[in-house]
């Protein structure tokens, strides 16, 4: 249990976040995603509620954002459930923070494919900027996490900072979008290899490549 | 109706049925962690896996999939064993080997299945998970690394007490089960939860390191905490009743208690009375039983036949019926058993009876409650409403809004509403194959006519739809043996009886029996023996056996778990000793001759089962008005042993009343 979150101080969290309501743009965010599903069927709204929350509060503190107790119980009641079924959901997926964040949360994947593409240098770099996992750094920027597989072991290894995913990462350039994020500025996102738009192969295709030319039967040389 | 065959037997189960129920039909054990019969389906510890023809080539989690035809089930090849012995082990690679020390060793599920279906030994080298313990309030202590997540508390919250606290937090090798933000579970049900755990990770608080299962000497009894007649086991060691645990039976408890049921029993040995006592110079004192008795008969040979017997909530039927030969052998027939002073018409039973019985409202289809917050009146009756309203029934209410665990239709908190229902509940009733109207205790006091005069329209073929709820267990025998005035206690103080027997009476206004020789037997030193100038010192309803009729009046038998401390005695003997000290001997020489006297006289009372009320209302004033209220205010505190119970203090003050126990982290 020791990798598990210690909950903030409740009492402050209480007497910062009790107040918490959707702003006039979130209400009408939030109407338009109850009406997605059928009446009866709230709970259904339960991640798209918490992510509008976490997003909200991290525009109220210019951070990634975070869900504070109050706040998830506030989503309970929008949604007429007990506080223990949202509070559940919250605890179940990883992109919803317990503890307040950084300005970028900046979520290594450390998965095999990724950690065989050299994910170890890329949190290197995260480090040699001054994160520590599970931690933000003092001026409030950076959170480092350590995450499971994100689905880009094409382009490996990859952090997801925010909403974005920056691929086909090494030491340097790590530092490269680091330090652009930290002037303010806005990296190009995805692949940041020259040359490569999304995650379509690099120079020749090393299989299925008698494909390229016509449809090919493999099947008699397995 | 599918057939199959499970290790070659042919089955035919009800459509529907699991492949599990299935195996059961055909006498084979499926272990399972996580599959009950009450609760809804998980399919999550996979320790039913078995072998099912045709479909996959693996095991199969037989309690998810359901039976069909011509499926050919094996529970006893290799692959099935291979699967459980797999599943067992790693249920126990993060189990502690605690069972030394467990509560629940000897009586553990995982325990059993381990030596039924386990490999025997581990191969596993590595560290276990532990996780921290959580704060579950005062009823259940939680081991936590014990835990096999199998979430039958979890729906057991959701489901059947509908206190929604309980639930799985974080995921994967760091899921674990807690309660809301570690706050307790406030659910007057909670106990259950306990018992339905497979495994040592929930256990009773109260009685924590307090005995083994196996030392303790099981009773059969039955619970006298309400009106229910929930029939519980009684586990006692040596002296001392240890523990209550429910017994099955599907028309009254189901498989549950309520926590008073339950966690009571620590009072049976707190603040008893163990010896007769005498008031002299306005000071009890203790006294032999000549002593007390030769007062009694000062006094009966001043007040003549001026004497009156009132019954508490406790007593069984036998007391009840030999203080009312005593007190007819003395010439008088005062006999009163609502001591709050309720005086409703009890000229026909069926008028005060549950009449669709607990197990019926499962099957209504409209149920109005009127003054009736059944859920600290009759819990176990909550739940069968729960039920209802799961198969679609619609819940009016008419009383102060209070949190029922379930959607109420709240229609206001007057008695005049009931002539003039809104028209959406009087649609529903009228439109209900099974509608049910059920009276509480808050509405018998001047509601009892108006309610009566609904009564025609909860009438079906076949179905008598009225329902009046008691909150005490001595009740419906009490009006069986004519424990009733027309105007209530009020017409005994009229009478100013001189010498009044108080049958472990507590909730009596004793300042009416002021100028009254007032004699209590009974067990606890609670409100009633303050004011009595004698004290005998009777048997709690585990210490005698006993006939206790329920609130729908089925008359139930319990029989003595453990012995009355010091000199306290069983009640009946006491007023048999009484009788004869005052001349007026009473025909009975022995228990069963007595209960054959009283099956004489009551011949219901002389056999187990409903006791079959004729229905015929009496004709009453239909006009009523008033707001209602609730006489239950404190769940954990309505008599004399709860109050005498540390535990049910706890629960009272943290649960009821909001005081903060809640153990700081270290």
């Amino acid at each position: 249990m020791a990798d598990a979150p210690q909950l903030p101080d409740e009492a402050e969290t209480r007497a910062r976040w009790g107040n918490f309501a959707w702003t006039p743009e979130n209400a009408v965010k939030a109407q338009e995603i109850m009406g997605r599903y059928p009446a009866g069927r709230q709970l259904s709204c339960s991640i798209p509620y918490l992510d509008l929350a976490q997003r909200q509060v991290g525009a109220e503190t210019n951070t990634q954002g975070w869900l504070p107790i109050p706040v998830i119980e506030f989503v309970a009641r929008e949604l007429g459930v007990p506080y223990i079924r949202i509070f559940e959901v919250a605890t179940f997926y990883t992109m919803f923070n317990l503890v307040p964040v950084g300005r970028y949360h900046v979520q290594v994947c450390g998965t095999t494919p990724c950690m065989l593409r050299g994910s170890d240098d890329v949190m290197a770099a995260c480090k040699a900027r001054g994160m520590k996992k599970g931690h933000t750094t003092e001026d409030g920027l950076f959170t480092l996490t350590e995450v499971e597989c994100m689905g880009n072991c094409s382009s490996a290894p990859m952090v997801q900072i925010n909403d974005d995913n920056f691929e086909d990462l090494d030491y340097d350039r790590t530092l490269v979008i680091l330090d652009a994020l930290a002037r303010g500025e806005s990296p190009k996102t995805g692949t940041q290899e020259p040359g490569r738009h999304t995650v379509e192969p690099l120079g020749e295709p090393t299989n299925l490549a008698a494909m390229e030319t016509e449809n090919h039967d493999y099947r008699g040389e397995w | 109706m599918p057939k199959l065959t499970v290790d070659g037997i042919e089955v035919e189960v009800p459509a529907g049925a699991t492949v599990l129920q299935a195996c059961e039909a055909a006498g084979k054990e499926i272990p399972r962690f996580c599959y009950h019969e009450r609760l809804s389906i998980a399919g999550n510890c996979r320790m039913c896996l078995v072998e099912v023809k045709p479909g996959p080539p693996k095991p199969q989690a037989s309690c998810a999939l359901p039976a069909a035809d011509n499926q050919e089930i094996r529970t006893d090849s290799p692959m099935v064993k291979a699967a459980r012995e797999g599943v067992m082990e790693f249920l126990l690679i993060n189990h502690p080997l605690d069972c030394p020390i467990c509560d629940q060793g000897g009586e553990c599920d995982l325990q059993d299945q381990s030596i039924a279906y386990g490999r025997g030994h581990s191969r596993y080298t590595e560290n276990k998970r532990a996780v921290t313990e959580k704060y579950m309030g005062p009823i259940i202590k939680t081991i936590m690394t014990r835990c096999i997540q199998c979430t039958r508390c979890v729906r057991f919250g959701e489901e059947v007490a509908g206190v929604e606290d309980i639930g799985a937090i974080y995921r994967g090798e760091n899921m674990q089960i807690t309660t809301y933000l570690e706050k307790a579970f406030k659910s007057e049900l909670s106990g259950n939860a306990v018992d339905l755990c497979p495994v040592g990770a929930l256990t009773h608080k109260p009685v924590a390191f307090e005995y083994r299962s196996w030392e303790l000497k099981k009773n059969l009894s039955i619970d006298v905490m309400d009106a229910v007649g929930t029939n519980i086991r009684l586990d006692s060691r040596g002296r001392q009743v240890m523990r209550v645990l429910p017994r099955i039976n599907e028309d009254v408890n189901e498989e549950w208690a309520h926590d008073k049921t339950r966690y009571h029993v620590d009072a049976l040995v707190r603040r008893r009375l163990d010896k007769p006592y005498v008031r002299k110079d306005g000071k009890l004192v203790e006294a032999s039983w000549d002593e007390a008795f030769d007062a009694i008969a000062g006094a009966a040979k001043a007040a003549g036949s001026s004497v009156a017997a009132i019954a508490g909530d406790l007593v069984d039927c036998e007391t009840m019926y030999a203080a009312k030969a005593l007190v007819k052998a003395l010439g008088s027939d005062l006999l009163e058993g609502r001591q709050t002073g309720l005086a409703y018409d009890v000229s026909n039973l069926g008028s005060v009876a549950f009449n669709t019985t607990i197990a019926g409202v499962e099957d209504a289809d409209a149920i109005l409650l009127v003054g009736s917050n059944l859920r600290f009146e009759a819990p176990l009756i909550n739940t069968r409403v729960r039920k209802a309203i799961k198969k679609g029934a619609k819940v009016f209410a008419i009383g102060p809004e209070t949190d029922l665990t379930y959607k109420v239709e709240w229609l206001g908190n007057d008695l005049s509403i009931l002539g003039k229902l809104p028209d959406r509940a009087a649609e529903a009733l009228d439109a209900a194959k099974k509608p049910v109207l059920i009276v509480g205790p808050g509405a018998l006091k001047d509601g009892q006519g108006a309610t009566l005069a609904m009564a025609e329209a909860f009438q079906r073929d076949g179905w008598n739809g009225f329902n009046v709820v008691h909150t005490a267990a001595a009740r419906m025998g009490g009006l069986m043996l004519g424990y009733a005035q027309k105007g209530g206690i009020a017409d005994i103080v009229a009478a100013a009886p001189k010498l009044t027997f108080f049958l472990g009476a507590d909730e009596v206004n004793f300042e009416s029996f002021k100028d009254s020789f007032k004699v209590y037997v009974g067990h606890h030193g609670d409100n009633g023996a303050h004011h009595a100038d004698v004290i005998l010192p009777g048997a709690t309803y585990a210490e005698k056996p006993g006939t206790y009729v329920n609130l729908e009046g089925r008359v139930q038998r319990a029989d003595r778990a453990v012995f009355a401390p010091g000199d306290a005695r069983e009640d009946w003997t006491i007023l048999r000793a009484l009788s004869d000290r005052l001349g007026h001997t009473l025909p009975f020489d022995n228990f069963e001759q007595l209960r054959a006297e009283m099956a004489n006289e009551v011949p219901a009372l002389g056999r187990e089962g409903m006791a079959g009320y004729e229905f015929s209302p009496p004709k009453l004033a239909a006009k009523a008005s008033g707001a209602l209220g609730y006489p239950i205010a404190d769940f954990y505190l309505t008599n004399a042993i709860c109050r005498a119970s540390p535990t049910m203090q706890r629960c009272s003050a943290e649960l009821i009343h909001g005081e903060d126990f809640a153990e700081a982290a270290e």
